[in-house]
């Protein structure tokens, strides 16, 4: 019998507890994939903050770190320094990284540090159940703006890998979705790609991944993956936002 | 013995925590304690160690719980409104039990108040200000060399416990210039950091530097885990000193800067035929409750004078110590001003008139 598929020895056998048609699962997948191809399960340290992915700590099979609301850039900042050779990465959601987390991780793209940030954003606070984010869209209703985000109220949703991609210790950020196969491949490239150019120490890779959140949106799995691309695609733009070693090749 | 040599305070503290094994030093500027950062921002990498400026405060404390929870023996220093910001990650650092050493060099409160020696943080160092059930070993230095010699030691006591160590010091000792010897403190038999999260490289499970407890249970179950560390701590670590208790009738009770000015009244006074004594705890958490009841429990007692560099924060264990034996008095400068030896020995004159009466 020949194996085609199984799960990636980057991830544990405990049972996810994501909501149904959550995209946290396949974006778990495509980072453990990345570490056991780039053989680097036994080596490599991530940093989970708190939001969706606080038990991402269960589901990884490599060392992990559950961090302080905001504040993975930091953690994960402290362990590069101290373990140069290995690979670290954080993992955070939109209110963790835009908002609470604002400072750290402007810091931690502006100094260049040698890691890789996973910035899930469902234009949503999942954990804590629906509340406004940086990122829900004009118009959008949540729980703590249930007539939909005025931009008088709250301004414009910020556009976090275009943001960052300003700083010059940013070596590469890329906006991806994972609605469908292509889209999958592309997102597993990109990860893939910055943790490569982590170990090849050039500066702070970023992977901004638009996510679903059908709980918190209020639709099925399949009407999340529609909204997605009909919304949050045209205003968060999907593609490269900055690749130096292109920049270079130029 | 040892050469005597002049050293800053904030420098000689610096210098003591390299020589402590400390691997990595993250810090923000603040006065009265920022020659700490600057000493470690050119000898640490000298050493092939980490130096970091954060970007805060609320950083810097997570810098620690990275570098630390990987198995590195770390450090930061900032003051009072600055360790304000670090509070929620100690509760990290004590809940997820990953050691580090935060020294306090405390100004005038609250607030911006002054960048002028204070002892103001006792309820913030000795209580908290962050979530939990938590308590940290607060090492009160009350001179420079007690100073340098407990960072050496404070490293091996944060490993022992995987819990945060306090350094608490008033500015006073930060700022002034003072000979010290460098002693090679005892070091500590320590267990391997298997637990530390910095690559498997091998081991059979991932290990997970963390702090949430889904089931109420098992927080409980961690909590008394942590209750029975800290009576460890009480039973082991706690620390103080008598100067001529034996026969007082007035005792002073009083820490860091303080301390060393009233030592200065016991000696002015003794001369002049004044029965008082000093009592200084070296550790205000664990505090040395049961040596300082014994002191309130002598005949030759009559009256306790507790002394701060604050409104009265330490009097409350002192009460707790005392256990209502003797009335206890209080004098306490605030804001950065420093009691004199005129002003504490009118004190301790006034209790002796009161203990008579």
């Amino acid at each position: 019998m020949t194996v085609v598929y199984q799960k990636s020895k980057g991830l544990t056998d405990v049972e996810l507890h994501y909501c149904p048609g959550c995209h946290h699962g396949i974006a778990h997948k495509l980072i453990a994939e990345t570490l056991e191809e780039m053989n680097a399960i036994d080596t490599a340290v991530g940093v989970c903050p708190v939001g969706c992915s606080v038990f991402a700590d269960k589901y990884f099979s490599c060392d992990m770190f559950n961090a302080a609301h905001g504040r993975a850039p930091a953690v994960a900042t402290a362990i590069k320094r101290t373990h140069p050779d290995q690979p670290v990465f954080t993992y955070q959601g939109d209110g963790d990284l835009a908002s609470i987390g604002a400072a750290e991780i402007v810091h931690a793209a502006a100094r260049g540090e040698k890691i890789t940030t996973i910035f899930i954003n469902n234009a949503i606070y999942g954990m804590t159940g629906g509340q406004m984010a940086p990122t829900t869209l004009i118009g959008q209703k949540t729980t703590t703006s249930p007539l939909g985000r005025t931009v008088e109220q709250a301004g414009m949703p910020m556009r976090m890998a275009e943001m960052l991609s300003t700083l010059d210790g940013v070596a590469y950020a890329e906006r991806v979705c994972l609605t469908d196969i292509p889209n999958l491949n592309k997102a597993k490239k990109a990860i893939k790609k910055a943790f490569q150019l982590q170990m090849e120490g050039a500066g702070f890779t970023f992977v901004e991944i638009l996510s679903t959140c059908p709980t918190n949106w209020g639709f099925s799995p399949l009407d999340a993956n529609k909204w997605l691309k009909e919304n949050m695609v045209p205003y968060y733009p999907l593609g490269v936002v900055k690749d130096v070693t292109k920049e270079v090749a130029k | 013995m040892a050469k005597k040599e002049l050293w800053k305070g904030n420098e000689a503290m610096a210098e003591a925590a390299i020589r402590a094994g400390c691997d990595a030093y993250f810090g923000y500027p603040i006065t009265p304690q920022s020659e700490i950062p600057e000493y470690m921002s050119l000898h640490m990498p000298q050493e092939g160690r980490v130096f970091l400026q954060a970007e805060s405060e609320v950083a810097t404390i997570n810098y620690l719980y990275g570098a630390g929870g990987s198995g590195k023996r770390v450090m930061t220093s900032s003051s009072s409104l600055g360790v304000s910001l670090m509070q929620e990650g100690l509760s990290w650092l004590s809940g997820a039990e990953v050691p580090c050493v935060l020294l306090n060099c405390m100004r005038g409160g609250p607030g911006l108040g002054t960048i002028q020696p204070g002892q103001a943080d006792y309820y913030q160092m000795t209580r908290g200000g962050a979530s939990g059930d938590h308590h940290f070993v607060c090492l009160a230095p009350g001179n420079m060399q007690e100073a340098v010699d407990m960072i050496q030691e404070s490293f091996d006591i944060a490993d022992q416990y995987r819990n945060p160590c306090l350094i608490v010091v008033d500015g006073l000792i930060g700022q002034m210039m003072e000979p010290i010897e460098w002693h090679e403190v005892k070091k500590r038999d320590l267990p391997p950091k298997t637990w530390a999260a910095d690559g498997r490289k091998g081991r059979a499970e991932h290990n997970v530097i963390k702090t949430i407890f889904v089931e109420p249970e098992d927080d409980n179950e961690f909590n008394e885990h942590l209750a029975r560390k800290f009576e460890e701590m009480k039973k082991n670590e706690v620390r103080y000193e008598k100067t001529q208790c034996d026969d007082a009738e007035i005792v002073i009770v009083a820490y860091g800067t303080p301390a060393r000015v009233s030592l200065s009244v016991v000696r002015k006074l003794r001369a002049q035929g004044v029965k008082v004594g000093l009592f200084r705890p070296q550790t205000i958490w664990p505090y040395p409750e049961e040596a300082l009841h014994e002191v309130a429990a002598q005949d030759s007692v009559k009256r306790i004078l507790c002394v701060e560099m604050s409104e009265g924060q330490m009097i409350d264990d002192v009460r707790l110590s005392v256990e209502g034996q003797k009335p206890i008095d209080f004098y306490g400068k605030a804001g950065g001003v420093v009691p004199t030896v005129e002003e504490i020995a009118e004190q301790v004159e006034k209790a002796v008139k009161e203990a008579v009466r």
